[in-house]
């Protein structure tokens, strides 16, 4: 009787032992910390690289899929090493504050407007983002924001500034909070609009009955840029490490994967590679 | 519907194939909570005991603490323990965020109040004659409490259970100290929650219906060796 009282004990003894051998804290030299965007984990291209990359230098990689909000607040804060993000203005301020050391070029996709078929808003066809965002105000269709001060959403907010209308605090404007995967589901089941990456919205069409309304404006494209954190402000960060995968996110080998990324299962890419080019000249 | 069945075969096909990737998330599952509540038991029976046997002033206060902090929500101990265990912030230098064994630390926090305060109203709820009939009998204090934590053992494996069962379903402090780091610091709630995120909802089926079973084996256990124990 007493030995099945002990069991219980002894049971998650060996479950602690198991524990102690796995969660030895690795090298600090050797890890390094990316703060990037849930989009490029929710397509699934980190889930493709970083294998690669740890395979190439050694080094371990600690993932945080947050909003390019959090993702530069990370890095301002010295909390990761290497940032993957797309969210331009933030990121100029980031790099003029001294935050960074360097802000590369690595990819874009586009972003897209999506709402149900039905499109009570009519704004399907429009070649305007802006022009779309006025009509929806206009009707007082439900629009479903991030509100995560995420890429996404500051890329919201500059097309509303297009647009000119008032949207916050608006009865059919809704924030969710969220990463853009749920955040399109909420738009989804309560048949709202949502302005969403191209990547994220192809990785999730098949279970979202959301159609593609705008796309093709200019002030759509969404650009990703890798920028290392300033070592001179935080001397824990990870130089060698953020400047070896900046290095390699822009190298040829990486930007040929990125290219043909999702071609097999989407039938178009997800990204574009765009190492070493001027972002003026994207889209072109 | 159709999406509740397409995750129940994919959760079946996931464990008859035994695919690493979700043999490992389950495993780390197992490790990271089966070690938090390890923890947590040492210090919740030791604290809970030691409050419910002693008169100190202040003492409601201090139980009513314990008994808020069984409803510690997870997120907060998430945020908090991730803002003392940034590499520059005060526990910094120990280097352990995102990693499994913030995970582990951040869980037991949440477990400890459970833990304690079971213990302690299960041993305040044994007959006070009960310690003098010990002591009596010339058992010392620590003898005492050995044998009073052995009396109060059915309510004890309850607060294993409510311990465990507590951090094993919990997502917000492990998503915010583990980050999710596939391969290393992802468990079942976790990745049920990146899935979900992902838009592959039959496998964020799949990884619930294991949690759910997980959950199940762990207290068919402890409820055998509590109801084998019972007394007759």
């Amino acid at each position: 009787m007493k030995k099945l009282w002990y069991s219980a004990f002894i049971f998650l003894g060996i479950l602690a032992l198991l524990a102690g051998g796995s969660s030895v804290t690795q090298a600090q030299e050797k890890t390094l910390i990316l703060a990037t965007t849930t989009s490029t984990q929710d397509t699934g291209l980190l889930d493709v690289l970083i294998p690669i990359f740890e395979k190439k230098t050694g080094y371990f990689v600690k993932t945080i899929a947050v909003g390019s909000g959090q993702a530069m607040t990370m890095g301002q804060k010295g909390e990761a090493d290497v940032l993957l993000v797309h969210s331009p203005a933030a990121e100029k301020k980031f790099m003029e504050d001294g935050f960074g050391v360097s802000r590369r070029l690595v990819m874009h996709n586009d972003y897209v407007i999506v709402g149900p078929a039905e499109d009570p808003a009519k704004i399907k066809g429009l070649k305007s983002g802006g022009e779309a965002f006025k009509k929806m105000a206009a009707a007082q269709a439900l629009f479903v924001s991030r509100g995560d001060n995420s890429g996404t959403h500051s890329k919201e907010k500059e097309i509303w500034k297009v647009a000119g209308n008032k949207y916050e605090g608006e009865k059919w404007y809704q924030q969710t909070g969220l990463g853009m995967g749920q955040t399109l589901n909420v738009a989804a089941e309560k048949k709202g609009y949502t302005l969403t990456d191209r990547g994220t919205y192809l990785a999730l069409a098949k279970t979202l009955k959301l159609s593609i309304l705008v796309e093709g404006d200019a002030v759509l494209l969404n650009i990703y840029h890798v920028m290392e954190v300033n070592p001179q402000k935080w001397p824990k960060a990870n130089i060698a490490g953020a400047k070896a995968f900046a290095d390699f996110m822009v190298s040829k080998e990486t930007q040929e994967i990125i290219k043909t990324f999702g071609v097999d299962k989407y039938g178009s890419p997800l990204f574009f590679p765009d190492a070493g080019k001027k972002v003026e000249d994207l889209g072109k | 519907m159709d999406l509740i069945i397409e995750g129940i075969k994919k959760a079946f096909w996931l464990l008859v194939s035994f695919d690493p990737e979700v043999l490992g998330i389950t495993f780390l599952s197992l490790k990271v909570s089966g070690t938090a509540t390890l923890i947590s038991l040492f210090i919740g029976i030791s604290v809970g005991a030691s409050v419910a046997l002693t008169r100190f002033p202040g003492r409601r206060i201090v139980v009513s603490l314990i008994n808020t902090g069984m409803a510690l929500p997870p997120v907060v101990v998430g945020l908090f323990v991730t803002i003392s265990l940034w590499r520059n912030g005060p526990l910094g230098f120990m280097g352990i965020l995102y990693t499994p064994l913030a995970m582990i630390v951040a869980q037991a926090v949440i477990a400890t109040p459970i833990v304690t305060g079971i213990t302690l109203a299960a041993v305040q709820q044994l007959p006070a004659k009960l310690r003098l009939q010990i002591l009596a009998l010339g058992a010392t204090r620590l003898q005492m409490l050995w044998i009073l934590i052995k009396e109060a053992k059915l309510s004890l494996l309850a607060a294993v259970m409510a311990g465990f069962g507590g951090v094993i379903s919990e997502v917000g402090a492990s998503i915010m100290v583990g980050g999710n780091i596939k391969g290393y610091s992802r468990v079942l709630t976790t990745a049920t929650v990146m899935e979900t995120g992902r838009g592959n909802f039959d496998v964020a089926i799949a990884l619930s219906i294991i949690l759910l079973l997980l959950a199940y084996l762990i207290n068919l256990v402890l409820t055998q060796v509590q109801q084998r124990e019972r007394p007759r």
